[in-house]
């Protein structure tokens, strides 16, 4: 039987990501993926005949330009579309249009508030002063601060440098900013409830915390850390749906040699005399490599595909202990037509880049206390797009589809499992909720998918559907990703290592995890380095 | 005095630029009021967004006016000796309703203009291009008895439509049998009485088609053209938009690598053809055309510079770059001409020419970029790509693909 250079289970972006990059180096590779489609979270399928929804992940900002560029994703298909044009609406039904032009946008905040209008700019200016430094992190391997190796020391020193460039006053400041709660971090700056809620949204987006929970300030950071061609905290859609950015991955993957198997899971790493040798899939067949890689989060890989026996002490509680709390829920609707909203100036470029149904930090907070207490709130916060506004590839023309994110929703709820009924009275109450903004919305529905993190576990399996393969709390990133003295993607059991969200730099369809994850792996095998490392270029 | 016609209300008539068969609608779409001007007429750089407009070429579809454009009519029986005789491409190979891109060269083989012709019937052929050519039109008529050049600029209104989805917005305006148009074809359709000429041309490097009209139809075309692509993303673009979209696809500008020889004050900073890598438009296996001689003598001895494309490391634009054979700067060896950030490909693209003997070294650019009011300076070691940097299949695939 064939014996490959490196097995990896999962065909998410980053599986994919990882398989091309090692691929590239000339490495014999198998991806071997659960389900009978790729692509994990960033999937497009088709859930109504015309209809492809990205049945998970909707928009893109995080995608590393250098991985695109290197891995020529573009002649693989992959063309990124920035977008223009955000409402975000309060309790009320007041609205606050984000246009693409800076005076309009001005003006638009400045009939809310002057004093935010103009806070604004040291706003953006503190949060992109953060946000490059994270950015500069993101295709490196982070240091372990406890080792003594050349490399490390080297790293941690980069780390340090530009940590203090910032300048004394900006170093507290940031230090402060990783435990802080995105409320009171824009308590600083804004006076008004919806200026506060609509800049408040990314910080709850996917995370298990609320506006008011310290850390929620970084989730905030998280997502606006990423760019479009250098528009730092821009925000784009692929076209064709997110699908697009695993099928050029996985296009590039295959162009330099490596293969792909789908339809058959992984039940189990095959262990021998404490080296993994390859897998064992769900349908008897073994796969023997002489490097298995895990895109899997890390709670699955060392609790689910592995036997604790094969783990040294310690490793299994720790996966146990890893904190993956499902929080999110996302509703994709087929559309007959475009809805209209109220108190939206009736043209085609506003609501092409979404709907924020922000409401106020209390409405947020109190959706909050609902996903404690193991139930949904009626007054939920939605983050939509109707990416068919953009790509005449994802619905009969003339027609669309909605993505509708909905922050929260509990993985189990308080009086039991989920089932399919329950399940869509959580659906009801989002399309309850854009009815109130957008009357006359629900007779455009044509076909609805709800999915809880019930459902995103079971089809791609995120433990719980925890969409960022694991927490960003500060306990869990860099570092310390998915445990401490394991950030640099080798795992405890030898040639075996990790390449999902689950490690440095965490959730989001960036493709880092798979590219970080190659340059380790060949630097073990001392092979060359041929993985992108700075996307941010001299900015 | 009081028999004198009252002068216009507006003191400034004579200045402002002439507006297009298409203005009106423009006009109102252009909400950023964002005007240039081109050969008179005022002219839109952009409407809304330019990263949006050039997105609707890459994604959806979109519309340029090309009524500025010059165009003329060459007639009659002496019509192809006299456009053979000026142009280096063989003009006798070109078919009734068929066009070619071409390039028209003085005595010394320097570019004077480059256009397309158009072979819209046995003898009557419409040559476009950018800059008004009456004088060199007549000059190159000069010994041929039976041709006749009409000034057809204000006489037709052209509109460029073109991305992705431009196929299924022409049929869903209802142009039968347009699926078997190939590209640089010709057909045509009838519209509110009068013809509608529809050509796969382009300067964008995707699918595309442009559109050819009486102007008393101008504003009902767009009208069914707008009606048509409503759910396939039409949106006007400009300027900014078509030089991206030209750049990436790797098209010459005039005015960015092209100085047009007529208008040239200095010895040979105009270009031959060669220089531009334009060499496949010439066909020595033609009798005599004007700069033949030159020409040949240019192909034996090699041009000077050659226009290169170049893929650059980084992502500082290296517009205006000067170009060296080491990092250190020794010896200067070209300059940029056009470079952006390519948005599709995502890479740092540029054209430059280069001397062609260094083309055999390193090409290092030295790029200027700001942050924040501050200038850093930085080398680039760039690289040199045969093929265009943007070119998908779907440009010259018939039938094109269907959106529905
Ligand atoms: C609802 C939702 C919305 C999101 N929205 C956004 C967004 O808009 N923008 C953004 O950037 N990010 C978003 N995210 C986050 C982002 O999608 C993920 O962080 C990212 O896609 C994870 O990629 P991955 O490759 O690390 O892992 P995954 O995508 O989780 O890939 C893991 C793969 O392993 C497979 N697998 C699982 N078990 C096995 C097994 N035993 N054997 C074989 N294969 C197995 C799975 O099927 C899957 O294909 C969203 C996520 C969710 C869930």
């Amino acid at each position: 039987m064939k014996r490959y250079d490196a097995v990896i289970i999962g065909a998410g972006h980053n599986g994919l990501t990882n398989a091309a990059y090692l691929a590239k180096a000339g490495l014999d590779v198998m991806v071997v993926e659960k389900n009978d489609y790729i692509g994990g979270a960033a999937v497009t399928r088709e859930m109504h005949e015309g209809w492809f929804y990205s049945s998970c992940s909707y928009v893109c900002s995080m995608m590393r330009q250098a991985i695109h560029r290197d891995l020529d994703l573009a002649k693989h298909g992959l063309l990124l579309v920035p977008y223009l044009g955000t409402v975000a609406f309060g309790d009320r039904g007041e609205t606050l249009i984000e246009y693409t032009d800076e005076e309009a946008s001005y003006n638009e905040l400045k009939k809310h508030s002057p004093h935010d209008a103009d806070a604004m700019h040291r706003f953006q200016a503190d949060l992109g002063r953060y946000a490059q430094l994270i950015r500069k992190t993101l295709l490196r391997t982070p240091p372990d601060p406890s080792s003594f190796k050349p490399r490390d020391i080297k790293e941690l020193l980069w780390l340090a440098k530009e940590f203090y460039a910032l300048g004394e006053r900006e170093l507290y400041e940031y230090v402060r900013f990783f435990t802080m709660s995105a409320a009171e971090f824009l308590e600083d700056y804004f006076e008004n409830d919806l200026v506060k809620a609509a800049m408040a949204s990314p910080g709850i987006i996917g995370t298990a915390l609320g506006v008011y929970s310290p850390g929620s300030a970084y989730v905030l950071l998280h997502h606006v850390m990423g760019d479009v061609d250098g528009n730092v905290g821009a925000w784009g859609l692929a076209r064709g749906g997110m699908g697009a950015i695993s099928n050029a991955l996985c296009s590039a993957m295959k162009a330099h040699g490596g293969e792909l198997r789908t339809g058959s899971g992984v039940q189990q790493i095959l262990v021998k005399g404490g080296k993994a040798v390859g897998v064992a899939l769900e349908n008897g067949d073994e796969i023997y490599a002489d490097i298995v890689v895990s895109n899997l989060d890390a709670r699955r890989t060392f609790t689910k595909v592995m036997d604790k026996n094969d783990l040294p002490d310690g490793i299994y509680e720790r996966a146990e202990n890893f904190k993956i709390r499902g929080s999110s829920g996302k509703v994709n609707i087929a559309l007959s037509g475009m809805p209209k909203f109220n108190n939206v100036p009736d043209n085609p470029y506003i609501n092409r880049g979404g709907q924020g149904f922000v409401g106020s930090l209390e409405t947020m907070e109190r959706a909050y206390d609902c996903w404690k207490r193991g139930t949904w709130s009626d007054d939920p916060f939605i983050e939509s797009v109707i990416p068919s506004a953009w790509d005449p590839t994802v619905a009969p023309a003339g027609k669309h589809w909605m993505s509708n994110f909905i922050q929260y929703c509990p993985p189990k709820l308080a009086d039991g499992e989920w089932t399919p009924e329950k399940r869509d009275a959580f659906g009801q109450t989002v399309i309850d909720k854009i009815e109130r903004f957008s009357p006359g919305f629900k007779d455009l529905i044509v076909h609805m998918e709800v999915r809880t993190p019930h459902e995103i576990e079971n089809e791609i399996g995120l433990t719980e559907g925890n969409i960022f393969q694991g927490e960003l709390t500060i306990d869990q990133l860099l570092f310390n990703r998915p445990f401490p003295g394991y950030g640099q993607y080798r795992m405890p059991v030898k040639n075996m290592y990790m390449c999902g969200s689950s490690t440095h730099p965490g959730g989001g369809v960036s493709s880092a995890c798979g590219a970080n994850a190659a340059r380790e792996i060949l630097l073990d095998l001392k092979r060359p380095n041929t993985v992108p490392e700075d996307d941010c270029y001299d900015e | 005095m009081t028999n004198e016609p009252a002068m216009s209300a507006d003191p400034f008539q004579g200045e402002r630029p002439r507006h297009t068969h298409f203005h009106e609608r423009q006009a109102a779409l252009n909400v950023r009021e964002a005007w240039s001007a081109w050969n008179g007429f005022r002219f839109a750089d952009y409407y809304y967004d330019p990263e949006y407009e050039y997105f609707c070429i890459r994604n959806f579809c979109g519309t340029y006016d090309i009524c500025p454009m010059q165009k003329y009519y060459i007639s009659g029986p002496d019509a192809a000796a006299m456009l053979d005789r000026m142009v280096t491409r063989d003009i006798k190979k070109l078919n009734v309703n068929r066009v070619t891109y071409c390039v028209w060269c003085t005595d010394e083989g320097r570019i004077v203009d480059d256009g397309t012709i158009f072979r819209i019937s046995e003898d009557t052929y419409m040559l476009t291009c950018g800059s008004p050519s009456v004088s060199w039109l007549r000059k190159s008529a000069i010994g041929f008895d039976d041709v006749t050049i009409t000034d057809m600029t204000d006489e037709i209104a052209g509109l460029s439509l073109q991305g992705p989805t431009s196929y299924s917005t022409l049929k869903a305006m209802g142009l039968e049998g347009l699926e078997t148009l190939k590209p640089f074809g010709i057909m045509r359709f009838p519209f509110n009485g009068v013809e509608l000429m529809v050509s796969r041309t382009g300067f964008t490097g995707d699918l595309g088609y442009e559109l050819w009209i009486d102007p008393s139809q101008a504003l009902a075309m767009w009208d069914a053209l707008y009606a048509a692509g409503k759910d396939f993303g039409i949106h006007p673009y400009g300027e900014t938009a078509t030089d991206m979209a030209r750049l990436e696809a790797g098209f010459i500008m005039p005015d960015m690598e092209l100085s047009e020889s007529l208008k040239t004050i200095h010895f040979e900073h105009d270009q031959s053809p060669f220089e531009l890598n334009l060499g496949w438009l010439v066909d020595f296996k033609k009798p005599h055309f004007n700069g033949r001689r030159a020409l040949l003598e240019e192909r034996e001895r090699g041009p000077k510079w050659t226009l290169v494309k170049l893929d650059i490391p980084g992502n500082k634009v290296a517009e205006g770059a000067i170009m060296y054979d080491t990092e250190d700067c020794d010896n200067e060896i070209g300059y940029v001409t056009s470079a952006m950030w390519s948005p599709s490909v995502k890479a740092n693209i540029a054209l430059a020419m280069i001397k062609t003997p260094a083309l055999k070294g390193d090409i290092w650019a030295e790029i200027y970029y700001q942050k924040e009011l501050r200038y850093y300076r930085k080398m680039a070691l760039c690289e040199v790509k045969d093929k265009p940097f943007w070119m998908p299949a779907r440009t010259r695939q018939t039938p094109p693909e269907v959106y529905s």
